[in-house]
């Protein structure tokens, strides 16, 4: 194995820039680093002005997020060595603005996810006296993969449909409103499919599955999504052939 | 807050050809024009066949024109593309549950082509009995 590998790292400052641009290092080709480690040697050792997001390096913050070689990829798992004899070529989040180097602008999923509501809706709320509400590890189960979402953004970035029409709510807002609809405590399923029931909602999604392909955490976007299309689909016909009070 | 000057990257037309999963996905909905044109066809043949018998053999005469067998072959290959990439996907559109358990994915599948093989032979034995 080569003692080291090059990363071709896309750098951006908005203050003077009028584009990215391709900035070459060489880090070490270490069989346990992570494309993360090599950024953090460039940050660390080569060139401190290097601008990107990390935390926990286990995957589970979900900020550290980056294409590399063109697939979105959480850095603090994706290993140099799969990449070597290289280069590496390690690019921001795609479908994002950048905001300077390999730092995106979120504030777009930020606006959109809060429009699902992404939390338990009760139609009564109990008090803490009343108790806590009981759930089955069946009832658990039908809704626990679609938790596993870190917000990590890997799937907007793989989803062409997001890249090309950016008003649609996309795979990871719309897996988390299918987490909460599937919850067994949940009473809210009704408010959010008036928000998904819209063209930028489920219908915009063409059932590429990409988004599915690049999830970390196995959640599967995709299936969440054509879930809920057969869900509004089922709605639309109830809401054509039986009378308002039925429904 | 501050105003950020950020950069948008365009797409490229091209963006499919970029990765042979998207590649894949756009042939699978040009797919649908040539489900669509066997639809056509299918009318037409009918249609042929309700004028009687010398409209059928017309009918019959412009289907073996080159360009019409070189459109069908084109056609029936888009139309296996179509078929499996959508069995493919159902079991990931529908949640199937067998006594509570979810139905494994390849029994989905599988039943599927199982459906198609029946009506299919239904179909055969309706038109040569």
């Amino acid at each position: 194995m080569a003692d080291s590998i090059r990363l071709e790292v896309t750098r951006y400052r908005p203050e003077g820039d009028s584009g990215p641009e391709v900035q070459e290092y060489d880090v070490p080709l270490r069989k346990e680093w992570t494309v993360l480690d090599g950024l953090n040697h460039v940050k660390d050792e080569v060139d401190t002005t290097l601008a990107f997001r990390w935390s926990c390096r286990m995957g589970i913050c979900g900020s550290c997020g980056m294409n590399v070689d063109g697939e979105p990829k959480l850095t603090c798992a994706t290993f140099l060595s799969d990449y070597a004899p290289g280069p590496v070529r390690v690019e921001p989040l795609a479908n994002f603005p950048i905001v300077r180097d390999l730092v995106v602008d979120l504030y777009d999923f930020m606006e959109k996810l809060p429009r699902v509501k992404p939390w338990i809706i009760r139609d009564d709320d109990l008090t803490v006296i009343d108790g806590e509400y009981l759930q089955t590890p069946e009832e658990l189960d039908a809704y626990k993969q679609f938790s596993m979402c870190i917000n990590c953004m890997l799937c907007y970035a793989a989803c062409p449909v997001y890249g090309l029409d950016p008003e649609f709510i996309g795979p990871a807002a719309i897996a988390l409103a299918e987490r909460y609809d599937l919850d067994s405590r949940d009473r809210g399923a009704r408010e959010r499919l008036d928000v998904l029931i819209e063209h930028e909602g489920v219908w915009g999604c063409t059932f590429v599955g990409e988004c599915t392909r690049v999830c970390p955490k196995h959640v599967d976007p995709a299936g969440a999504i054509q879930r809920y299309k057969l869900k509004a689909a089922k709605e639309n016909v109830m809401a054509f052939l039986l009378p308002r009070g039925a429904r | 807050m501050t105003e950020v000057r950020v950069h948008h990257r365009p797409i490229s037309t091209w963006w499919w050809t970029r990765k042979p999963t998207y590649f894949v996905f756009v042939m699978r909905e040009l797919s649908s024009i040539f489900v669509a044109w066997f639809v056509v066809y299918l009318l037409m043949l009918v249609y042929a066949v309700g004028r009687g018998e010398a409209a059928y053999e017309d009918f019959l005469a412009w289907a073996a024109t080159p360009w019409v067998v070189v459109l069908n072959v084109v056609a029936s290959l888009f139309l296996v593309l179509h078929v499996v990439t959508w069995f493919n996907l159902t079991p990931q559109a529908m949640d199937v549950r067998i006594r509570g358990q979810k139905a494994p994915a390849s029994l989905v599948v599988a039943s599927q082509y199982v459906g198609l093989a029946v009506v299919s032979a239904f179909v055969l034995w309706l038109v040569t009995r």
